[in-house]
């Protein structure tokens, strides 16, 4: 069955609009002396000069992180790569000298003009070595080229991470981390 | 010859004095205000900021730079002409809006005596309505130039509702002049100066408040502005009449507008506001006439704050509605107002 909607027919008063209208003048004014006198409804931020903070669980622009010897912690196991929905993660793999780490990335590679901010990479990474946490909007650039996040780009704002390669914590020998 | 020469000569340089004094100085500088103050005012009630980046320095000034940066844009930018048989027509369009409306103020009397009307024409009104209603010359002649369909469409509305409201506007000001018994402005003026029942001034507005909502209501529409803003119409016809005009040209149909709304507070004043009369304060020192000319400025002000308020309250009307509020509603009143003043009068005649 239809929706029979209910109308409300204007009575004479409301015809007439005389008296609506200044009840309407009434409203306005009173609104803007109200905001004159405080500007207490005003919710606009002012943008350069007030920001808002963003929310914790805000996701920014990417960035690598690092071992405690500075050393990026990517072993270049393309699981990010992987799961990336928008397939703009490039990674070439190197063999590291040391046995222990196995392989790290020579070129890494973000194109931001494609990343969709989702953060898979972010979860399917096993040692905790790139996440979206920076907090950084992402950046305007002059051209395409500058969108392409290298590594070293990454790196420079990542930090130690206190995950443990391979799975263990160990908490006393990462104390000293902001993370 | 000699003396009449020269006669003539301080006549000229008088009017020149009173015409830039009145209408560039006072008018334009309040027209040019208005384009501030409305973006600012419906700013603050919308509970939004308004314009505010413009600045000189460190210096913003709530936005008042915008003044100062609209025109130094509007001078700067491509003076668009569209594909247009009638270029000419499409150029003298804005002038056209621009000259009427700073042209009533000839005879408006601002303050006390001859000294404070830049004409005193025994037919002033006539001479307002006369020449106000060359306005819609203007928009029809633009929207026609425009060689586009939105802006004919607009221009086409803008005719059928200015020669609708003219009628009514007319007839709602007759009763005025029947009670005052002149048509001359300044005369008008000096008949509001006395009371009745010892208090209450016999300003138009309480002789004929009937006659003020159908006259403000009509010169609103006069105006083209909203809720009357059928012509323009942002969201049917893109701007409407002026869609076309870019730079200096829409910024002169911009002021025209702001102009008309100061004249609409200047004539609503003189003759519903008893013009620049204080209700008890009669003389001629020149201290008194200076209080005189700043209450014929400050009620100008409240009836310009009016219509700022109005245009930011209302919605806006349909075609359709606006035109019958004018045929079937404002012009009936306007008629009956008209009858029963005539009665009235006639009835304190008699007795
Ligand atoms: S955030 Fe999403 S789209 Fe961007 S690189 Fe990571 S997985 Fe790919
Ligand atoms: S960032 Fe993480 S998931 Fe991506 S290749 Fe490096 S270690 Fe693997």
């Amino acid at each position: 069955m239809a929706k029979v909607v209910s109308r409300i027919e204007p009575d004479f008063a409301r015809q007439a609009y005389v008296v609506e209208a200044l009840k309407g003048v009434g409203i306005v004014t009173r609104q803007f002396v109200r905001n004159i006198f405080g500007r207490k409804d005003t919710p606009t931020v002012q943008y350069p000069e007030e920001r808002k903070p963003y929310a914790a669980r805000f996701r920014g622009r990417h960035r690598l992180m690092r071992r405690d010897d500075g050393q990026v912690r990517c072993v270049a196991c393309m699981l990010c790569a992987t799961a990336c929905p928008a397939n703009c993660i490039g990674i070439v793999a190197a063999e590291h000298g040391n046995p222990d780490i196995e392989k790290y990335p020579t070129r890494f590679e973000i194109d931001l003009l494609k990343c969709i901010y989702c953060g898979f990479c972010e979860e399917a990474c096993p040692c905790d070595a790139i996440r979206l946490d920076s907090g950084i909007h992402s950046v305007p650039s002059m051209t395409r080229r500058d969108q392409k996040a290298g590594v070293l780009n990454l790196m420079a704002i990542g930090a130690p991470s206190i995950a443990m390669q391979g799975g263990e914590f160990k908490a006393e020998s990462h104390g000293g981390d902001s993370h | 010859m000699h003396i009449t020469g020269n006669l003539l000569l301080d006549t000229i340089l008088m009017a020149a004095v009173k015409m830039v004094g009145f209408v560039f100085v006072f008018v334009m500088g309040l027209a040019t205000v208005l384009t501030w103050t409305e973006r600012k005012f419906s700013a603050v009630l919308q509970n939004r900021i308004g314009p505010n980046r413009a600045n000189i320095g460190k210096m913003r000034a709530g936005g008042l730079f915008h003044m100062i940066a609209d025109p130094i844009k509007m001078l700067t930018k491509e003076d668009f002409t569209p594909d247009t048989p009638n270029p000419y027509l499409f150029r003298i369009a804005p002038v056209l809006a621009l000259i009427p409306a700073l042209l009533v103020f000839v005879v408006i009397p601002f303050g006390p005596g001859d000294n404070f009307q830049i004409s005193g024409v025994d037919a002033g009104i006539l001479f307002i309505f006369g020449i106000a209603s060359l306005n819609v010359y203007s928009s029809v002649i633009g929207a026609w130039a425009s060689n586009n369909k939105w802006s004919l469409m607009g221009g086409l509305r803008i005719s059928a509702q200015m020669i609708s409201y003219e009628v009514a506007i007319g007839l709602s000001l007759c009763g005025i002049f029947m009670i005052y018994g002149s048509v001359d402005l300044q005369q008008i003026v000096i008949g509001q100066g006395t009371t009745f029942w010892g208090f209450i001034p016999a300003w138009g507005i309480f002789l004929q408040p009937l006659s003020f909502i159908l006259y403000l209501t009509c010169a609103i529409a006069e105006n083209k502005r909203a809720p009357f803003d059928v012509g323009e119409a942002e969201a049917e016809l893109t701007a409407g009449w002026w869609t076309e005009y870019s730079a200096m040209g829409f910024a002169v149909l911009a002021l025209s507008e702001f102009i008309e709304v100061v004249m609409i507070g200047c004539l609503g004043t003189t003759l519903f506001l008893g013009g620049w009369q204080i209700p008890g304060v009669q003389g001629s020192t020149p201290g008194i006439i200076v209080l005189q000319i700043g209450a014929f400025i400050l009620k100008t002000l409240i009836l310009v704050w009016l219509q700022l308020t109005i245009r930011w309250t209302l919605p806006r009307f349909r075609y359709d509605q606006v035109m019958r509020l004018g045929w079937r509603i404002l012009l009936p009143l306007a008629l009956a107002n008209l009858v029963l003043t005539g009665v009235v009068l006639a009835v304190i005649d008699r007795f």
